[in-house]
């Protein structure tokens, strides 16, 4: 099956006081037809600024996308006009961002804030642009959408607003959903109903998504394949089910058993990675994970590793995977 | 339903122990809101409505709950950034809300905070050194600089950072390394009672269980007595040996962590639980999921009766009608819940 959206060999930049900072540095990864995909890591590690690349909404001139292709619907987004890429965002690929309150605009109403967008990018006129608003906020679950229309974004809760952003999202029917840490700023409760309606509505309409995150467990939930990111680069790509069954990288490995799970018994002690994360401004050489990692030997520190098959559509970026596979074999 | 438990002044689930360190009895706190100078506030946000529970020496109390539950206002309470409206805070035997001026700040020097931003809790201009010092200066407790610095070094120690932190500033520090000096500075003063107000949600995940680890370390070698206050309920889990479920304002449900994690009464701690997705795909496929409807009511106008029953799978008639007290359902388990 072809990819809806392909991203190879990514690279963006950013210029700081402290030097140049490669935020993406070489990534590929892709999204097919209505399927879930994830990007997970921490902060820093490249996960919006990969999804901003797409969009082509990295802030120059400190940002840059210095090379590499978005193949999406067979166009590459990087070689489109301004005005070309304009009709690509928001309609052909909807957006969620984590914090709703500061991605809506507050002085315009709800009803308008959704409109305008179907207006512009669908050619529909006022009262149809208003019908088609009152079905989307009906589809999300917002109670009473034709008196919402006339509010604005400070009467809605933190979760209405999410609910506000993912009827914008879905507003011009979109075939893709790139949604950064969409949950992250909701009570878990509200968290829970925003990702089941996304999930819901991405199955429905068959709107494939990318999911940006930090939350190994909402990966685990929503995703069907999962690319791990650590200092700008992916270090593991697998389906969901393998990443968390047979991770093969030791950062990832690190990750899934440092955090208290509510399903295993409670553990005297937690293990957690040690060291600080990466300053990207003062990578060390070799492998950006090696100063913190319990694999290491002397030529993690001389290269960086490339990703490599482990398994069934499965690569990690690890010069001792072998040794990692055969220690928790046994 | 022990009648007691509705009597004012009692405390069903906190009856006097002597090994309490803390006690907080019917504690109330209302914000006023809205109306102009003359005509007094417009209405009143119930962000604490009589609660009452107890700390044990050494022990950390876990308080969970979600946005505007009160967790972070009864911590600021007990810690009296903010005067109850009503109620006792007993603070080894004394009632701190009667406390003012010397006699407050001697007792303040005993419980200590670590916040959950520890980049907005540092001052930027000041170096690590200067922070971790400017109590024990405030508070006459090392009258000496020399002295000053030697127990900066050996507090930074203590928190795992190195001497030469003391010259750095907070942004030139790793969100984990700035948590760190967080909790140096809590321990400046010796505290027995520390109030810990979600203090790893801010940092990465790699980062947490360092800090969590520190935290459990520190209890262990100082005898400290937490009460940590945080969302998220497997974090809580790991550090509590007691856990409060607040729901708007009140507690729904304590119990010791075994007994609320495998057992829950309230349907409240239920669908909380459910809501928190492990990580383990296969597990999660096959998870029954308690998803809530609606979202939390404004604490400014909580319903009547029982406060969750808007939003509760379980209710009945009754719940909007009565208010549940908190009863004792098993030995040392309380909830608030018609239905338990």
């Amino acid at each position: 099956m072809a990819a809806l959206l392909e991203v190879r060999n990514l690279s963006t930049t950013f210029g700081t006081t402290a030097g140049v900072v490669r935020a993406v540095d070489g990534v590929s990864w892709d999204v097919e037809e209505g399927e879930t995909v994830a990007l997970v890591g921490e902060s820093g590690c490249g996960k919006s600024v990969s999804a901003l690349s797409v969009m082509r909404l990295v802030a120059e001139p400190a940002g840059r996308i210095e090379s590499g292709e978005i193949i999406y619907k067979g166009r590459d987004l990087l070689k489109l006009r301004e005005d070309e890429m304009r009709s690509v965002r928001g309609r052909e690929i909807g957006m969620i961002f984590q914090e709703p309150m500061t991605s809506l605009n507050p002085v315009l109403s709800i009803g308008r804030q959704l409109t305008e967008g179907l207006e512009i990018h669908m050619g529909m006129k006022p009262p149809e642009a208003r019908a088609r608003a009152i079905e989307l906020l009906g589809m999300v679950g917002i109670p009473d959408p034709r008196r919402r229309l006339a509010q604005y974004p400070h009467h809605f809760s933190g979760g209405m607003r999410q609910r506000m952003m993912i009827a914008m999202a879905l507003a011009c029917n979109p075939s893709l959903i790139l949604a950064d840490e969409p949950t992250t700023a909701l009570d878990v409760t509200i968290q829970a109903q925003i990702l089941e309606l996304m999930r819901d509505l991405a199955r429905r309409l068959g709107v494939a998504m990318l999911i940006i995150t930090h939350n190994l467990g909402v990966v685990a939930r929503y995703a069907d394949r999962v690319n791990v990111m650590y200092a700008g680069r992916i270090i593991e790509q697998a389906s969901a089910g393998e990443l968390y069954a047979n991770p093969r990288h030791p950062y990832t490995l690190g990750l899934l058993r440092s955090v208290p799970r509510l399903d295993e018994p409670r553990r005297a002690r937690l293990n957690p990675i040690d060291g600080q994360p990466p300053d990207l401004t003062r990578l060390p050489a070799g492998c950006a994970f090696s100063p913190r990692c319990a694999y290491r030997v002397d030529r993690c520190g001389a290269a960086a590793p490339p990703l490599e098959r482990v398994g069934d559509a499965h690569t990690s970026a690890c010069w001792e995977s072998e040794r990692l596979i055969k220690e928790l074999a046994a | 339903m022990s009648t007691a438990a509705a009597l004012p002044g009692q405390r069903p689930h906190a009856a006097s122990e002597p090994q309490a360190l803390l006690e907080v009895q019917n504690l109330v706190k209302h914000f006023p809101v809205g109306g102009g100078v003359l005509s007094g506030p417009a209405g009143m946000v119930r962000a604490i409505d009589g609660v009452s529970f107890s700390i044990r020496r050494g022990e950390t109390l876990g308080l969970v709950g979600e946005s505007g539950c009160g967790k972070t206002t009864t911590g600021r309470c007990i810690l009296q950034l903010e005067r109850p409206t009503s109620g006792r805070i007993l603070f080894d035997g004394i009632d701190l809300c009667t406390l003012e001026g010397a006699a407050l700040r001697k007792m303040r020097r005993r419980m200590q905070v670590i916040f959950q931003d520890p980049y907005s809790s540092l001052n930027p201009r000041m170096t690590i050194g200067q922070i971790i010092a400017e109590p024990l200066k405030v508070h006459g407790i090392i009258a000496d600089e020399a002295g000053r610095t030697a127990r900066v070094r050996e507090l930074l120690e203590q928190v795992g950072l190195l001497g030469q932190h003391a010259q750095r500033y907070p942004h030139q520090l790793s969100g984990g390394q700035r948590q760190r000096v967080g909790i140096a500075r809590a321990l400046a003063m010796e505290p027995a009672l520390i109030v810990c107000d979600e203090p790893v949600s801010a940092l990465d995940v790699s980062i947490q269980a360092q800090i969590i680890n520190l935290l459990e370390d520190l209890q262990n070698r100082l005898g400290l007595t937490y009460l940590f206050i945080a969302h998220d309920l497997s974090v809580v889990r790991h550090i509590s040996d007691r856990v409060i479920v607040m729901y708007l304002g009140k507690i729904a449900e304590v119990a010791d962590r075994a007994s609320l994690y495998a057992d829950p009464v309230h349907p409240y701690t239920r669908a909380l639980l459910s809501a928190v997705p492990i990580p383990d795909p296969k597990l999660e496929a096959r998870r029954e999921r308690t998803v809530l409807r609606g979202e939390v009511p404004s604490a400014l106008n909580p319903p009547g009766g029982c406060v969750f029953h808007p939003r509760c799978p379980i209710a009945e008639a009754r719940c909007s009608a009565e208010t549940p007290q908190l009863r004792e359902i098993r030995p040392g388990h309380w909830g608030a819940c018609h239905l338990a």
